[in-house]
C-alpha cells in the first residue's frame, strides 16, 4: 500500500492543459496542409501525380481533400519548390461537413463549428458516444482510446464512450465499413436513442483511406448514416480527435 | 529433408523455378514428416490455378540453424487435409479452400476463416447471401447439448472501443467447455489488392494491416521489396528500424500490462501504464511524426533520419519511461490480490501451445522458445541480439510476467542502439522487383511472427503476396485458454494476449 502510494507521488499530475494551453506536438508532426500556391512552377502537377490517393486537384487552386488523405508526405517529398507542407502546430482539423475538409491554396481553413439549438443544449454538457470500428486497423481505435486515459482525461468535458449504444448520444464511426461490418454499424445505429449524432474519425471512415476502393469496403460511413463530424488523419492525433469533439459540443471554438 | 525443401534464409529471395514442386503424395508427407522431426509451418497457401491451386508451403527448422524451407505442390479441385494430424495447419486449410476454391479432404472443422470472396472466379464452399457473398459469424458452431448447458454469443460489436469479433461460449453455470471464435469483420481485401502490385499505395496498405504493428509488418515488407530489388538498407537504417520496432513492442507490451491491471480492477497500474504507453508511442514519433510509426520504414531504408539533438531527446525520454514503467509493474508483484487473480488462470500447456503453432508472448509463456528475432535474425538483429525469455507457467500470470521481462530487454536494447548509432545515409535508392522470383521476410511483432511471401511474375509484379499475421497462429491459443475456466474470465485471457482482429482479417 505505502509502495502504491510512493509511485503515486511520483508519477504526479499529468493531466495536459488542454484546451486551456496548447498542447505540445511532435517537430515531425503533421498537421494542417500549407499549400503555398506563390512558389508553385508555372504548370507543375508533381504533388497532385505523385499522391497515391488522388488527394491533390489542380485545376484551378489547388487542393487538397484531407478527408482523403493520409498526411503520408509523399507529395511534400515530389514538390520541386517546397510549396506544400503539413503544420507541425496545427491539429485542429475536424470539419462539420464532407466539403469543409478541403483545404485550397491561400484560403484559411476553418474548422468545425459546435451543434445548434436543441442539439447543443442536449450534448453540450453531457456526450455519450458508441464507438463501432467497421474494419478499423486499430491505430484509429487506440488512439481514441486514449483519450480516456489520465493524461487526456476525456470525462473532464463530459464526453464518454459507453457500453451499449442504448446508452449513447451518438455513433463514434472507425474504419472504412467492410461488408463484413455494413450490418452490424446500420444495427447499432437503429439502436441508438434520437436524436443522435454520428462522427466518422480517419481516413477510412470517411472516404475509404488506404484501403479505398477496395471491393471489400464501402469508403467509409457516408451514404450509409448521416454524419455530423469528421476528423481526417491516418489515425487523426488524440489532439485532433479531441479537438474536433471540444468544437462540436461548444467548448473550443 | 527427404522431400527436398528448398532451403534459405530469412530476409533472402530466389528464382521461384528453384521451389521444388514434388507430386501430392511426396509433398503432403515431407510436409508431415517435417513436422514431425520439429519444422514449424510459418505459411501455408494457395495460389489459384485453372482447375485448382499450387499450394506453398513455407516452414522454419528448429532453432539453432536459422533455415527455411519452402516446397509446392499443384492439385485440383481438392487436396488431402493434414489438419487432424497437425493442428496447426487447420486454419491454412481452411484459408486456401476459401480463397482458391480447392477442398480439404477430410478436413475436421470445414468452415469458412474471414466470409470473404475468393481470389478467383467461382463459387465458394459455403451457401451464399443474394448479393453473392457470405455472412459473417453465420456458420455452424460447435455446440455442447445437456439440460444445463447454455451458448453465450458476444459481438460483433463489444463494450470497448475494440474491433470486431464473434465469441460463442459453451457453459455450464459460469463454467466455460468451449470458447468458438469468429471473425472476418475486418476484412478489407487486402491480399487481393496486391495482386499486381507493388503499386504506391501498397505501402500504405502494408502499414495498414494491423495499425498497432505498423513496424512489424512495415519492416517484413521492406525486407521482401529489398531482396527481390536487389537493394540493401543501411546500417543507420536498419538500426532505426530497430529501435522502432522495439519502441512499438514497449507501447503494446505496456498497454496490455495496463489492461491486464485493469480488468482485475488494479486502478494505479492500469492508469500509470495507460500514459505511460502514450510515452513510447510520442517517442516513435519523435522518429517520424506519427505515433504508429507510418512513413518511418520505407523499402531502402527509412523515411527520415535523425540528428543528434533527436537521439539525445529519445534516450532522455527513454530514461524516464523506464523509471515510470519498473515503478508502475513493480505494484503488481508486490499485490498478492492482484497475483491471485492471475495465477492458474487461463492455462494453454505447452503441449497444446506446440500443436496448434502458437507463436511470439503467448508461445514464450508456455515455455516454448521461439523468437525469429533470434531464430532467423533479420536486419540489425543480425549484430545485435536481444535475449529470448520464456516462462513456465503458462498461465495469465506467465504472459503478463514475460510482457514486462520483454520490455525490460527492449528497454536496454533501444538504449544500447542510440548510443551507437551507425553513420552513413539513411535511405537507398530503390530499384525495380525482378520478375519470377520468391522472397520470404520474417519478423518478430510484438505479437510473435509476421511472415510475408511475395511470388513476382514475368513482369515483376506480384502475382501473390501472402501475409500471416501471428493472430493466425494464436487465436485458438485463446479459445484453449478458456477451457474448463469462468466465463468472467474472458476479459482477462482475452487481454493476455490481445490479439489482432484486422491483422487475422487482412
Ligand atoms: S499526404 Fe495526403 S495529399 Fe499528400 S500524397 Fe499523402 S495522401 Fe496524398
Amino acid at each position: 500500500m505505502l509502495k502504491a502510494l510512493l509511485t503515486r507521488f511520483r508519477q504526479g499530475h499529468r493531466t495536459m492543459a488542454y484546451p486551456d494551453a496548447p498542447q505540445p506536438l511532435p517537430a515531425r508532426f503533421r498537421g494542417l496542409p500549407v499549400i503555398e500556391p506563390a512558389r508553385c512552377g508555372d504548370g507543375c502537377r508533381a504533388c497532385a501525380a505523385a499522391c497515391p490517393y488522388g488527394c491533390i486537384s489542380a485545376s484551378g487552386s489547388l487542393t487538397l481533400d484531407m478527408g482523403t488523405c493520409l498526411f503520408c508526405a509523399d507529395c511534400v517529398a515530389a514538390c520541386p519548390h517546397d510549396a506544400i507542407s503539413f503544420s507541425a502546430t496545427d491539429a485542429c482539423l475536424a470539419s462539420r461537413t464532407r466539403e469543409g475538409l478541403t483545404v485550397t491554396a491561400g484560403e484559411e481553413y476553418h474548422a468545425a463549428v459546435a451543434l445548434e439549438g436543441e442539439l447543443l443544449r442536449l450534448f453540450g454538457r453531457s456526450l455519450k458516444l458508441r464507438e463501432v470500428s467497421a474494419g478499423g486497423c486499430n491505430a484509429c481505435e487506440a488512439d481514441t482510446n486514449v483519450l480516456s486515459t489520465i493524461g487526456w482525461d476525456l470525462g473532464r468535458f463530459g464526453i464518454q464512450f459507453v457500453a451499449s449504444p442504448r446508452h449513447a448520444d451518438g455513433m463514434f464511426v472507425t474504419g472504412p465499413v467492410s461488408e463484413n461490418m455494413r450490418e452490424a454499424l446500420l444495427a447499432t445505429y437503429a439502436a441508438i436513442p434520437e436524436p443522435k449524432l454520428v462522427i466518422v474519425a480517419g481516413a477510412c471512415a470517411i472516404n475509404g483511406g488506404p484501403f479505398k476502393d477496395h471491393a471489400e469496403v464501402h469508403n467509409g460511413a457516408d451514404g450509409f448514416v448521416p454524419v455530423d463530424l469528421y476528423i481526417p488523419g491516418c489515425p487523426p492525433s488524440p489532439l485532433t480527435i479531441l479537438d474536433g469533439l471540444l468544437r462540436l459540443v461548444g467548448r473550443v471554438k | 529433408m527427404s522431400f527436398g525443401m528448398k532451403t534459405f534464409y530469412n530476409g533472402t529471395s530466389f528464382k521461384r523455378s528453384d521451389i521444388p514442386v514434388p507430386d501430392n503424395d511426396t509433398f503432403f508427407q515431407g510436409v508431415l514428416d517435417a513436422i514431425t522431426a520439429g519444422w514449424r509451418v510459418c505459411s501455408y497457401f494457395g495460389v489459384p490455378t485453372a482447375d485448382g491451386a499450387t499450394l506453398y508451403c513455407v516452414m522454419s527448422a528448429r532453432a539453432g540453424s536459422g533455415i527455411l524451407g519452402i516446397a509446392a505442390t499443384t492439385v485440383g479441385r481438392t487436396f488431402p487435409s493434414l489438419a487432424s494430424l497437425c493442428p496447426q495447419l487447420h486454419l491454412f486449410e481452411r484459408e486456401i479452400a476459401e480463397q482458391c476454391l480447392t477442398r480439404p479432404e477430410g478436413h475436421p472443422w470445414f468452415k469458412p476463416v474471414r466470409f470473404q470472396k475468393p481470389l478467383c472466379e467461382g463459387k465458394g464452399f459455403w451457401s451464399e447471401t443474394d448479393g453473392g457473398g457470405l455472412t459473417p459469424a453465420v456458420m455452424d458452431f460447435y455446440r455442447v447439448e445437456g439440460d444445463e448447458v447454455h451458448e453465450v454469443a458476444v459481438g460483433p460489436v463489444h463494450a470497448g472501443i475494440i474491433e470486431p469479433g464473434h465469441f460463442r461460449f459453451q457453459c455450464h453455470g459460469e463454467e466455460v467447455f468451449h470458447l468458438e471464435i469468429a471473425l472476418g469483420f475486418q476484412h478489407r481485401g487486402i491480399e487481393r489488392a496486391l495482386i499486381g502490385g507493388p503499386t504506391p499505395r501498397t505501402v500504405h496498405e502494408m502499414e495498414t494491416i494491423a495499425g498497432d504493428t505498423t513496424v512489424g509488418h512495415g519492416q517484413a515488407y521492406c525486407m521482401n521489396m529489398e531482396s527481390l530489388g536487389g537493394v540493401f538498407a543501411s546500417p543507420r537504417a536498419e538500426t532505426v528500424r530497430g529501435i522502432a520496432l522495439e519502441l512499438e513492442r514497449l507501447a503494446n507490451h505496456t498497454g496490455d500490462l495496463g489492461a491486464i491491471a485493469g480488468d482485475v480492477g488494479y486502478l494505479p497500474t492500469a492508469s500509470f501504464c495507460g500514459r505511460i504507453r502514450g510515452d513510447f508511442l510520442n517517442m516513435t514519433a519523435l522518429l517520424c511524426g506519427s505515433r504508429f510509426g507510418r512513413g518511418l520504414l520505407r523499402p531502402g531504408g527509412i523515411g527520415y533520419d535523425c540528428d543528434a539533438a533527436l537521439v539525445d531527446e529519445l534516450h532522455k525520454r527513454l530514461q524516464a519511461a523506464r523509471e515510470d514503467l519498473a515503478g508502475a509493474v513493480g505494484l503488481l508483484w508486490d499485490s498478492p490480490s492482484v497475483m491471485a487473480r492471475l495465477e492458474d488462470v487461463g492455462i494453454v500447456t505447452a503441449a497444446d501451445a506446440r500443436e496448434i503453432g502458437l507463436v511470439g508472448p503467448a508461445a514464450r509463456a508456455c515455455g516454448l522458445n521461439r523468437d525469429v528475432r533470434r531464430d532467423h535474425p533479420f536486419g540489425i538483429f543480425r549484430i545485435s541480439q536481444i535475449p529470448v525469455i520464456t516462462a513456465t507457467t503458462c498461465d495469465v500470470a506467465a504472459r503478463t510476467l514475460l510482457r514486462w521481462l520483454e520490455a525490460e530487454r527492449s528497454l536496454d536494447f533501444i538504449d544500447e542502439q542510440v548510443q551507437h548509432l551507425p553513420r552513413g545515409t539513411y535511405r537507398n535508392q530503390m530499384k525495380e522487383i525482378a520478375p519470377e522470383r520468391c522472397a520470404v521476410a520474417l519478423t518478430e511483432g510484438w505479437r510473435g511472427e509476421i511472415c510475408h511471401v511475395a511470388l513476382t511474375d514475368d513482369r515483376g509484379r506480384f502475382e501473390r503476396y501472402k501475409i500471416v499475421d501471428p493472430s493466425f497462429h494464436n487465436w485458438n491459443g485463446l479459445g484453449l485458454a478458456l477451457r474448463n475456466q469462468q466465463i468472467s474470465d474472458f476479459p482477462l485471457c482475452n487481454k493476455s494476449f490481445n490479439l489482432s482482429y484486422c491483422g487475422y482479417d487482412l
